[in-house]
């Protein structure tokens, strides 16, 4: 190794071993995905340092910038308090995942064992007279390109397959804007829209419900969402705080 | 059978099509010792840092001019230390972190934002080898064969910065605004590399000193510039700016993933913007207006005097301000667009004329080796394949077939959704309404005061 290299491998190696333990022990779902992508990267950078820098830089375009990056879509959904509940679901689920990743492990050792390697020329050499792309290219394209054409198809046929799994026809046209306007108009019921929640001088949110003429809290002026998961906040809160400071102020006047 | 022969044989002739030439970079680093290129990354830190200094300041003086203001202009000469002063100011504000944020990744995500934007300047080309302390050097930090994908890997990880901003923040807005930016960069980012590939193939190396050279004779904004229009709208989607600037949209989200944050960390995400700015722009200049190399007139006098040595920086520090007065020029004229039709944008249009591009591409660049066909015309020096021309033709063709036929089908729409008057009278129905487009308000005094004024419908009937 270079002195470059390995500076890049005592940086990258412990960055990549950390996170990947990180991967395994993390708590909330977003930090393992964090440990998986900075892996990723500090695997492609081994690539880069080992001369092929193609692979290196596809590794962290698409593994980094792609596939994670829609990982992390689905778990930004899930929110920032969440964390993954250890309750086994499925009953003897641990055990049987020990058996099983011992089997494979078992299966790996066997396969890989065996595996004699030819003389090479070397990466340096071959990208020197060949350059890196176009002998990837020549061999992706030439020897291989059975094996990557019928790797393709099946991805292609995978991915058609997913959609049309995951497809639902529509069975009406989705009301618009208008539609709901006449709807409203005809029905002759909330014709000016729903009430809009609650504004008072020391507050005003979403979760905040209007108050009527006479003092209690509109239900229509919150979104029924938040209702649902009790998180319309009281008015009554605000009115006792108020109530604290008016009797405040007559004590300060009575003193 | 003999055709399968000839497909499952088909491995053994594909080594022989295969272009000449490895794709490696043109430029020469053996020369370049360790501290020289060290030196090299600093320049190029603060070549970014002035640029973004003066850029702010170049915004929004141009934006005053657009909207007839002068702009800032008391903070030195001409105002040029604005820029300055107001980075001092912001880096002195409370620094604020919300109740519910995830602390760690809450500080990460602007240094990932920030730091990302400064990788990509490394390989671009931004001057030929010149003599430094002794050292016959490019004026690039590095280069490599795939050195263009490296700046789509790199924009790919800095979008974590923006992601993980609105994820952390724990709040909503911000959260909106993250999901939108991931959405928005992944779509963006395959029609920016699809787009790409069609200078791939004309220059035959994906080094960016290698695509420069490749562009000594013709720039590729000509022979490629279906591409070069596609990139310029993917490259606003790419940096998040007006019109695209959905993952921040002040009216809808407040400031979208930035919301919750302030002081130096918002100022990294600050610059985060406007270095990528750069970088894009830095990434068209190579890609597709000849890089470091003079224009077309210029670099003839003299025999190339000014393509050589350190002129190069000029000509690379115009075509990149070309572009950011054209970033300023969109953000001072267009209104922001609406997600859905930016999304059906990006996917349903840009992606797949995109994809027919590059095949046709291909095909040029097959008829440009002969592969279809030998014969080949002089003409101006230059020797084209009638294969070449042939396509060309026939693309015209189509492009002209398809634009008359959809005309065609809008004037029919247009006749069938019903003949409009030229004239409205505005007050027909007892309330004002406004004209349609090419349609005339008739003057309600002119036509109740004098009737003898006829209108046009009344002089033919």
């Amino acid at each position: 190794m270079g002195g470059g290299e390995q500076i890049l491998f005592w940086v990258m190696g412990p960055l990549a071993v950390l996170s990947a333990l990180g991967l395994l022990f993390a708590k909330k779902a977003v930090h393992a995905a964090l440990g998986m992508a900075v892996v990723m990267i500090a695997l492609g950078m081994f690539y880069l340092g080992e001369g092929a820098p193609f692979l290196g830089v596809i590794q962290i375009f698409v593994y980094t910038g792609a596939v994670m990056m829609l990982f992390l879509f689905v778990l930004m959904l899930v929110g920032v308090d969440s964390s993954d509940s250890l309750v086994e679901t499925i009953k003897g689920q641990k055990w049987a995942a020990v058996v099983l990743t011992l089997g494979l492990l078992a299966l790996l050792i066997g396969v890989v064992g065996k595996v004699h390697f030819g003389t090479s020329d070397g990466v340096v050499s071959t990208n020197d007279s060949v350059g890196n792309v176009n002998g990837l290219a020549n061999l992706i394209f030439g020897r291989y390109v059975w094996a990557f054409e019928v790797t393709s198809a099946l991805l292609i046929t995978a991915a058609l397959g997913a959609m049309v799994l995951a497809h639902r026809e529509r069975l009406g046209a989705a009301p618009s804007q208008r539609d709901w306007s006449v709807r409203r108009i005809r029905d002759n019921v909330n014709v000016a829209g729903l009430p809009a929640p609650g504004v008072y001088a020391r507050h005003n949110a979403v979760d905040t419900p209007a108050l009527l003429p006479d003092g209690t809290p509109a239900e229509l002026s919150t979104s029924r969402v938040l209702a649902s998961r009790d998180q319309v906040a009281v008015p009554t809160r605000f009115v006792d705080a108020e109530h604290t400071v008016e009797s405040e102020i007559e004590e300060g006047r009575d003193r | 059978m003999s055709a399968l022969h000839a497909l499952a044989a088909l491995p053994a002739y594909v080594p022989m099509i295969g272009g000449s030439g490895t794709g490696n970079p043109t430029a020469d680093f053996s020369d370049t010792p360790w501290w020289l290129s060290l030196a090299k990354a600093l320049l190029i830190f603060v070549y970014l840092l002035v640029s973004t200094l003066l850029v702010i300041w170049f915004e929004r003086r141009v934006i005053g001019r657009m909207q007839q203001r002068p702009g800032p202009n008391r903070t030195g000469p001409f105002g040029l230390l604005q820029t300055l002063a107001d980075g001092v100011k912001l880096a002195l504000k409370e620094d604020l972190t919300p109740k519910n944020a995830d602390k760690i990744v809450f500080m990460a995500a602007p240094a990932i934002a920030g730091a990302a934007a400064f990788v990509s300047f490394a390989i671009m080309p931004l001057g030929p080898s010149v003599w430094m302390f002794g050292h016959l050097t490019p004026l690039q930090l590095t280069d490599l064969p795939v050195a263009v994908l490296l700046v789509l890997a790199v924009a790919g990880v800095g979008v974590y910065g923006i992601v993980l901003a609105g994820w952390s923040s724990g709040s909503t807005y911000p959260l909106l605004g993250g999901l939108r930016s991931t959405a928005q960069v992944i779509s963006y980012e395959i029609a920016m590399g699809l787009s790409l590939v069609a200078v791939f193939l004309y220059s035959g190396s994906m080094s960016t000193s290698g695509i420069v050279a490749a562009q000594k004779s013709l720039w590729h904004i000509v022979p490629a510039f279906l591409s070069f229009f596609i990139y310029v709208i993917t490259m606003v989607g790419e940096t998040n700016r007006l019109p695209f600037d959905l993952a921040e949209g002040e009216g809808e989200l407040t400031g979208g993933f930035h919301t919750e944050y302030s002081s130096l960390k918002f100022a990294m995400f600050f610059l985060g913007e406007y270095v990528n700015m750069f970088t894009v722009a830095a990434l068209a200049t190579t890609m597709f207006l000849g890089g470091w190399q003079a224009p077309p007139g210029i670099s003839a006098i003299n025999d190339g005097m000014f393509n050589h040595g350190w002129w190069g920086i000029l000509w690379f520090t115009i075509k990149l301000w070309i572009f950011m007065f054209f970033f300023v020029w969109l953000r001072g004229s267009l209104p922001r667009t609406r997600y859905d039709q930016f999304m059906r944008f990006g996917w349903k249009f840009l992606i797949p004329v995109t994809l027919g591009w590059v095949v046709l591409v291909a095909f040029i660049r097959g008829a440009n080796n002969g592969w279809l066909g030998d014969a080949k015309l002089h003409i101006l020096g230059r020797e084209i394949p009638y294969s070449t021309l042939a396509l060309i033709v026939v693309v015209a063709a189509t492009a002209l077939l398809a634009t008359w036929i959809w005309e065609g089908k809008q004037e029919a729409k247009a006749a069938e959704s019903g003949i409009r008057p030229d004239e409205v009278d505005p007050y027909a129905g007892g309330f004002p309404v406004p004209p349609l487009p090419g349609q005339r308000l008739r003057e309600p005094a002119a036509t109740a005061a004098t009737p003898t004024l006829t209108s046009k419908e009344d002089q033919h009937g």
